[in-house]
């Protein structure tokens, strides 16, 4: 597999970390109502087949975190944007 | 005496007939020639047996001439060189090659093993399953050693391969795979359009099926006696690799190739490797793989000198060998008649041509004519000959037998595209009604199939089939190619009358050879409810191994096919996976073995700590010093030594392996504070803190001293083993979770050489290193102090007042270009104070001694309650693992928590990893309390000393617990106390 980095461009699979879903989004701690939105952020995942946005990290090229949408049926990479949003 | 060519065909073939190489087979000296493969310079020697089945020692020869051969596997050359299950029709002939026949005691021609086919009704389809189930202690002790030894293929060398193996990577436009007819055309096409092109062909000659096979091709004469002619004008950029197969196709375009850089060659030379394994990134891909000729299945089909129709061309042609003196030919398709022809023309005697269609064939009659061959409208039902085929039984249509006397039996049942590359995606073949075979169904991005691949029969579809594929790929990857020279393909071919197996026959009938599956064991599955290929596969066997099933797997679904009632069409076949040939472990290695498994990495101090005769010990990639041994001490009075020259003078260590990362930005401090338990930014400037961080569930990940250099610039330290780890959870918590906070972090491991300096004396060594006008009384420079200094004439040094040993202490880093030079400025400084290195041992026992948790605390388990830090997460804030952190199961007194052990007896080891249980009770999970992290032999106490993790431990120190080691067989007592063994309430920290 090929993820074309936005900053180093195309790189073989080697050079990237998986994480996991890219949607979750962090439950703010200081809110003592979180208790469930906490255990989904941290422990319950989707299994989606057709695109999905996961989160990889460049480790051996620029460190980035990148969103990339990847197919899991096919594995095929729909789109590769930075994490950071803004970028 | 080398044996004489007996079966060699003079002045024919492509091989050099002028020059002799010896070989020796079994211990048989013999002649080839170069070109040869080892299985045609067998059958030149007039060799048909070269080896014996793998379940019933049943006798065989060579089938095929590719790397398809189910049989003829023979264990190659000798000592560590040995090479198991090699296939003898893949193997280049060179000058003192080395084979033996494999699977056969004592002797080839004698295999008294050969008595498992009269226990052949217990080996039948899934007899692993069930023949053996009971007793089941006679299974390890009897069934299976029985089997191991009876049944399975070579032995490898268990030596060390001592031949290097290597990796590289290519990049290309258009790969092409297989360079017979359509392969050659598509990479001309490609390359002449202006793409750059590689081709690969697993073959030491490029040519495919144009080496074996007789006939003009653009004007010019084939085979025999001719070789390729170049192209005039060579082509702009094609790579060509020989002796390589593509074995894998992968996501994004990524292909797995091997070439055998030196296989046929007896000895690698100097410097270069057996096997190079390519990774291959392609546009485009061109699979023009060909296709594998099938047998038909029928009794005793699996004598030697039973061969492929198209093998037996390929003999006769490419090498110059007879593969036999007498031939009969049974075939469903005409085109197998070219063997007829080809024999006799080169001077071999044809006796019958068998046709078992029911409408039999004008061409085949006109071939018999032409051949003096007998045309026979029947099927072969038996075969005789103990050591190779004799004779065999043809049954006519009217039900009518004769024999015939042969030494060679052509077989064909058609054509089945090597379509295997086609499926490594997950692509499902297509079953051609026409044709009768398989052929590529929804092909990969990129990828295309052309020629005998594609289900192309004659040379000049292939070649126009080639072109075209070669063509539309550069079109694809953006370039213009001419138009077509060729016409397309003409489709329109005679639909295909398969005849899978003879019914009528006596005999095993093998389906599967290479696994000793018979039509037999596919009808037991049917009846015992396989419905499935890829079941039939695992039940049977059918398939596996090292052929994967080329020549048997379509035969095996139509009989399955036939068993059960249903359409062959619909049955489909297995699933192809990589690799499509066998790939040596060596080469997916590459030089990936021994000490260079992964890359080592070497601190600042490591050239001067082996000066200092250092035993070094593996800490991850790192190279540390564990000790430095003095003449005629033992390990423990080394570090001993080391640990009390440290609390009484001064002792020195290298740190640098500490992950080091630097954090800056206006936010820094409150970006601690988000990935810290405790806070940051209340820290002052020029002051250092220990922290603890957590992962979101609210387990410990690591922990560390962060110094805050600057209001904007932190320096954090990391575990050796998390540096990484940290490294990226820093950037992902920068990137992902508070993108908002103006904040950068970069790893400075590398950059920083960082030494411990321990004791007493420490200040004055660290005093006599400042250049002149800096002060560190321990007013100025008070304990977690921070700060920049220069030392020995202007070098930028970082000074922190920090300390892992207990004592009063410092750790100094400068830039690792002045490690080396900075551990023997410390040395010297020292010299007069006492000082003395001390390693990782012994840093180890004063960080037990001192209670430090380190990796075997922070385990993956622990809380920072469990690490006794319970009470420095903060409430206020917010920070990663806060929320589930305080979950009530993760902070209740039960959980185990951070003690120390003394055992009663202090001469007595308590080992790590025991568990904890009351005294009295006995050892048993029920009873299992908490178990034992760290422990260490204290000088300070002179005693055994440990760290354990103990339900409600805090509350218990004072109790005596039994200390149970099962795995060791040791039980002892110990008393639960403070884990901090010495100096408890910090004193010398703070002189
Ligand atoms: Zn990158």
């Amino acid at each position: 597999m090929r993820i074309t980095c936005p900053y180093c461009g195309e790189r073989a699979l080697d050079e990237f970390t998986y994480r996991g879903d890219a949607t979750v989004k962090r439950p703010d701690s200081l809110d003592e109502n979180t208790a469930e939105a906490w255990v989904d952020y941290v422990y319950l995942r989707d299994n989606p087949a057709g695109p999905h946005k996961e989160l990889w990290h460049h480790g051996a090229g620029c460190h980035a975190w990148l969103e990339v949408t990847r197919d899991t049926v096919t594995h095929e990479i729909l789109d590769v944007a930075f994490a950071r949003k803004g970028c | 005496m080398a044996g004489r060519q007996t079966n060699r065909l003079r002045g024919h073939g492509l091989v050099d007939q002028g020059t002799t190489v010896s070989f020796r087979f079994d211990g048989q000296q013999l002649t080839g020639h170069p070109g040869d493969t080892l299985a045609s310079a067998l059958l030149a020697n007039g060799i048909r047996l070269v080896g014996r089945s793998f379940k019933y020692h049943r006798p065989r020869g060579i089938l095929t001439a590719g790397s398809e051969e189910p049989n003829a596997l023979v264990e190659l050359r000798q000592g560590a060189r040995r090479e198991p299950n090699t296939r003898a029709t893949t193997i280049e002939l060179y000058d003192g090659l080395e084979a033996a026949s494999q699977n056969r005691w004592p002797s080839l021609k004698a295999d008294l093993l050969s008595l498992n086919q009269l226990a052949a009704p217990l080996l039948g389809a899934g007899f692993y399953y069930k023949t053996f189930m009971w007793p089941a202690a006679f299974w390890e002790k009897l069934y299976e050693p029985m089997i191991r030894r009876a049944a399975g293929l070579g032995y490898p060398s268990k030596q060390a391969d001592p031949d290097s193996y290597e990796k590289t990577n290519a990049f290309c436009d258009v790969l092409v795979i297989g360079a017979g007819p359509a392969g050659l055309s598509a990479a001309l096409a490609a390359a002449k359009a202006g793409a750059r092109v590689i081709l690969c062909d697993e073959d030491f000659a490029l040519g495919g099926r144009l080496l074996s096979e007789r006939g003009d091709v653009d004007g010019e004469s084939g085979a025999p006696g001719r070789r390729p002619r170049r192209p005039n004008s060579s082509p702009p950029d094609c790579r060509i690799l020989r002796r390589t197969t593509v074995f894998g196709a992968y996501d994004g375009g990524v292909y797995a190739a091997v070439e055998r850089v030196s296989d046929h060659l007896p000895v690698p030379p100097e410097h270069a490797p057996r096997q190079r394994l390519w990774r291959i990134v392609a546009k485009q891909a061109i699979v023009c793989a060909g296709a594998f000729e099938r047998p038909i299945v029928f009794g005793d089909n699996d004598r030697p000198g039973v061969m492929l129709a198209g093998a037996v061309r390929t003999y006769v042609n490419r090498f110059g060998v007879a593969p036999g003196q007498n031939a009969v030919i049974f075939a469903d398709n005409d085109a197998a008649l070219r063997t007829a022809t080809d024999l006799a023309d080169a001077g071999l005697t044809v006796q019958a041509i068998v046709d078992p269609r029911p409408q039999g064939s004008a061409a085949a009659e006109q071939v018999a004519a032409g051949t003096g061959a007998l045309y026979l409208r029947g099927v072969i039902e038996k075969v005789r000959g103990a050591h190779g085929v004799r004779v065999v039984g043809v049954r006519d249509n009217q039900g009518g037998t004769r024999t015939i006397k042969c030494d060679l039996l052509a077989i064909s049942g058609g054509w089945n595209p090597a379509l295997n590359l086609t499926t490594h995606l997950g692509g499902k073949p297509r079953w051609d009604d026409s044709r009768a075979c398989l052929v590529p169904g929804d092909l990969p991005a990129g990828m295309r199939v052309a020629g005998a691949a594609v289900g192309e029969v004659s040379t000049e579809a292939c070649l126009a089939s080639g072109e075209a594929a070669g063509a539309g790929a550069a079109r694809d990857c953006g370039f213009s190619p001419s138009a077509p020279s060729r016409p397309a393909p003409d489709r329109q071919i005679a639909p295909a009358t398969p005849v899978w197996q003879v019914e009528t026959g006596r005999g095993k009938a093998f389906v599967d050879s290479q696994n000793d599956v018979a039509v037999s064991d596919v009808k037991l599955a049917a009846r015992e409810g396989f419905r499935v290929p890829d079941h039939v596969k695992r039940y049977t066997t059918l398939g596996m191994a090292t052929d994967q099933g080329k020549t048997s797997n379509l035969n095996g679904a139509a009989i399955l096919a036939e068993a059960t009632g249903r359409y062959l069409g619909a049955v489909g076949s297995t699933t192809f996976r990589p690799p499509y040939t066998p790939v040596s472990i060596g080469a997916l290695a590459g030089h990936h073995r021994g000490t260079d498994f992964r890359p080592t990495r070497l601190t600042p101090s490591h050239r001067w700590a082996e000066e200092q005769g250092a035993v070094f010990v593996e800490v991850g990639m790192w190279m540390r010093a564990l000790m430095f041994p003095r003449p005629e001490e033992s390990a423990q009075e080394t570090v001993n030594r080391e640990v009390a020259n440290t609390r009484a003078h001064v002792g020195v260590c290298d740190v640098s392996t500490l992950g080091k990362i630097d954090v800056q930005g206006t936010d820094a401090a409150a970006f601690l504070d988000k990935v810290y338990i405790n806070g940051f930014s209340k820290l002052a400037v020029g002051k250092a803190r220990y922290g603890l961080m957590l992962r979101e569930d609210g387990f410990a990940m690591d922990d560390g001293t962060t110094a805050r250099l600057a209001e904007d610039h932190f320096y954090m330290t990391t575990t050796t083993a998390n540096a990484v780890r940290v490294s990226q959870h820093l950037e992902f918590c920068q990137e992902v979770l508070w993108p908002e906070l103006d904040v950068q972090t970069v790893s400075a491991t590398e950059q920083w050489a960082q030494y411990a300096v321990a004791g007493p004396n420490a200040r004055a060594v660290i005093a006599a290193l400042l250049d002149s006008g800096q002060d560190i009384s321990n007013d100025a420079f008070p304990y977690m102090a921070c700060g920049t200094f220069k030392i020995c004439g202007g070098v930028p040094a970082r000074l922190f007042r920090l300390s892992f040993s207990g004592e009063l202490a410092y750790e100094i880093g400068v830039p690792a270009r002045y490690g080396d030079g900075l551990i023997r400025a410390i040395m010297d400084a020292g010299a007069a104070h006492g000082i003395a290195p001390y390693g990782t041992e012994a840093l180890g026992v004063m960080r037990i001694e001192k209670g430090h948790a380190a990796g075997p605390e922070l385990n993956g388990q622990t809380t920072a309650h469990d690490l006794g830090l319970g009470r420095m997460m903060s409430k206020k804030k917010d920070f990663v693992g806060r929320f589930l952190g305080e979950r009530e199961a993760l902070n209740e007194p039960a959980r185990a928590a951070l003690v120390g052990l003394k055992p009663l007896d202090p001469k007595v080891r308590v080992s790590a990893g025991a568990h904890l249980v009351p005294k009295g009770a006995d050892a048993v999970a029920a009873n299992d309390q908490g178990y034992v992290t760290s422990q260490a032999y204290s000088p300070e106490l002179k005693s055994f000393v440990a760290l354990a993790m103990l339900s409600n431990g805090p509350a218990r120190h004072g109790e005596v617990l039994k200390v149970c080691d099962p795995l060791r067989g040791s039980e002892t007592l110990a008393e639960v106390c403070s884990p901090h063994f010495v100096d408890p309430d910090g004193e010398r920290l703070r002189v």
